[in-house]
């Protein structure tokens, strides 16, 4: 038998990120004490030879490595760029918002790094295992980031609750890939492919299979009806946290629903379809409607994020390269302006209070005119009104789903998009014409933090005047 | 001779117990742990009984890697429960309800 030594280079990124903060990791324990700030800087500097290693050797087509578990091509790259750029954004936000919560420690920094480790692994997963590592390197690394706030009684239960549906969630995609690997003797997504094509794998385990994998990846998107951690988590977690699982965590989230359904069960559209177009129309519904009550503006954003799921699943249901295209762009575009949107709870909250509440937004124009034109425009990006960019993402999916003729959730999509407006606009309506209960000038923490929610809320209508970029990028990547 | 179905049937057990472990215990945090144990391991005795009948080493090594993380799993399960119950002196579920999703 003979070991032939596997090429290493499609992992560099992945490897040269492991070593970074395996190195910073060590570092913290020294740094720490001397200079505060180091371990934030070492990470950012980590995340940027990441995204340059990427850059420098982008694929533009698919390489196998390591006996073929792990893949590396346009697709993976697109999103692993978007988790690094949008993990830069969120640790900016989140030294601020640990500083003014008083528990700057560098261990966030180290876990979330471990976190996005895990999400780059996830992204490359050619192999049943490789996929459940990355999954489980994220989700240890969240579950520990949630409870980081020691003395927070809501965030240790939110992080329980998190933890043993996270546990339950991974047991049903084990169990469903255990079947599926029964079916077909095989872990690999191209060869399971293969051999469901070939049709000498049992009918009957490969659908008890598919049941439990769609429930499983289901549960980590956060969809209805398996939902009921994703707005107690939000709420619970501390925002930079929130931020966290939010953005990147659903871009990784995303890349798993791909390579697991259209890479590895390409032969069996049928029954995941099926499971996927229950579970939009719920999320859909659910998203919209249960969001009109909610008060705590984290609240809203996390029953919005089940709705913003919801509309990322059509483009999965349409089942063909330029649905799953369309709904890559939505999950970049939902990532982006989820990190606006908690970027400017976190720029505005102070030690004494979170400003998580809608009520405080109350008469923003008066106190800060700039910011609430700022958080209009990220209102206005989730609510799907243009020219912002949230629009194409939109559009773009209902037009796919449209195309593959199902017209009928399409219409659902539109009217649940109309409902979700309102609270968006409610938004919109308390920061312009409510009168503030404090009229005092509000400033954002830092000057630094104030540039970056300005720079990503802009981006969102930059890209929203000039969306063909990012929607070639897609699209090339899948064709 | 074992029949594969046997092995199969035995595995859905454990998960049945397990999910119902999870769902319908209402008493101690530290039970759902051992449920989700019950769980991963009904999935390490179907990968293992599937690796045997298919002649195929796959499934052993899935175990391997399930075995590891679960390890890893429980420790932090429990170092989050041991943080819940300083905090709030019990670990009973009826004790978790400040959050309503």
């Amino acid at each position: 038998m003979n070991f032939v030594i596997p090429s290493f280079l499609p992992a560099i990124p992945e490897i040269a990120l492991l070593t970074l903060t395996s190195i910073i990791l060590v570092a913290d324990t020294i740094w720490s004490k001397r200079h505060e700030f180091a371990t934030y800087y070492a990470t950012q500097f980590a995340l940027f030879i990441v995204g340059m290693l990427l850059l420098s050797n982008f694929a533009t087509e698919q390489t196998l490595t390591f006996s073929g578990s792990f893949v590396r091509d346009s697709f993976g790259d697109i999103l692993k760029l978007f988790i690094i750029l949008i993990s830069m954004g969120i640790f900016m936000f989140s030294r601020e918002y640990l500083l003014q919560a008083k528990f700057y420690r560098g261990e966030f920094f180290t876990l979330g790094l471990f976190g996005i480790l895990g999400m780059l692994v996830m992204v490359s997963a050619h192999n049943f295992i490789i996929l459940y590592l990355g999954l489980e390197i994220m989700s240890l690394a969240i579950y520990t980031l949630v409870a980081m706030r020691k003395s927070n009684g809501k965030a240790l239960e939110a992080s329980l609750k998190y933890f043993v549906l996270g546990a339950l969630a991974t047991g049903m995609l084990l169990y469903g890939i255990s079947m599926l690997y029964g079916a077909t003797a095989t872990i690999q997504f191209d060869e399971m492919a293969k051999v469901i094509a070939s049709g000498s794998a049992d009918d009957v385990v490969l659908s008890f299979g598919v049941v439990f994998v769609v429930i499983g990846l289901a549960f980590k998107l956060g969809t209805v009806p398996f939902h009921m951690w994703v707005p107690d988590v939000y709420e619970g977690a501390p925002t930079a946290v929130t931020l966290y699982m939010g953005t990147a965590a659903k871009i990784a989230a995303f890349a798993m629903l791909y390579r697991v359904l259209v890479e590895a069960l390409p032969g069996l559209v049928a029954d995941w379809q099926a499971l996927i177009i229950i579970i939009t129309i719920l999320s859909l519904i659910v998203g919209a409607v249960i969001t009109l009550v909610q008060e705590n503006l984290k609240r809203l954003l996390a029953y919005s994020g089940i709705a913003h799921i919801g509309f990322l699943l059509l483009g999965m249901i349409a089942a063909n390269p330029g649905g799953y295209s369309a709904a890559m762009i939505y999950v970049i575009v939902y990532a982006i302006t989820a990190l606006a949107a908690f970027g400017m709870i976190i720029a505005l909250a102070r030690t004494s209070s979170e400003f998580d509440m809608i009520a405080d937004f109350k008469g923003m124009n008066k106190r800060n005119s700039w910011l609430a034109l700022m958080m209009l425009f990220v209102m206005f990006s989730m609510a799907g009104i243009p020219p912002f960019i949230g629009f194409y993402a939109k559009v773009l999916v209902i037009e796919e789903v449209v195309q593959a003729g199902f017209t009928w959730l399409a219409i659902l999509a539109v009217v649940t998009a109309v409902i979700s407006a309102f609270y968006y606009l409610r938004v919109v309506k308390v920061m312009y014409f409510d009168e503030p209960d404090d009229s005092t000038p509000i400033e954002p923490v830092s000057r630094q933090l104030k540039w970056a929610v300005s720079f990503i809320s802009a981006l969102l209508l930059i890209l929203g005047l000039m969306p063909s970029s990012l929607i070639t990028l897609c699209y090339n990547s899948l064709a | 001779m074992i029949a594969l179905s046997d092995y199969l049937v035995f595995g859905a057990i454990l998960f049945m117990v397990s999910m119902a472990g999870i769902f319908l215990n209402r008493k101690n945090v530290i039970v759902l742990l051992m449920s989700i144990e019950l769980l991963l391991l009904a999935v390490n005795t179907n990968f293992i009984a599937f690796s045997h009948y298919l002649n195929d080493v796959t499934g052993q090594i899935f175990v391997f890697f399930i075995l590891t993380v679960a390890a890893a799993e429980a420790a932090i399960g429990l170092a989050i429960i041991v943080l819940v119950f300083r905090n709030r002196k019990s670990i009973n579920v009826d004790d978790l309800g400040s959050l309503k999703g």
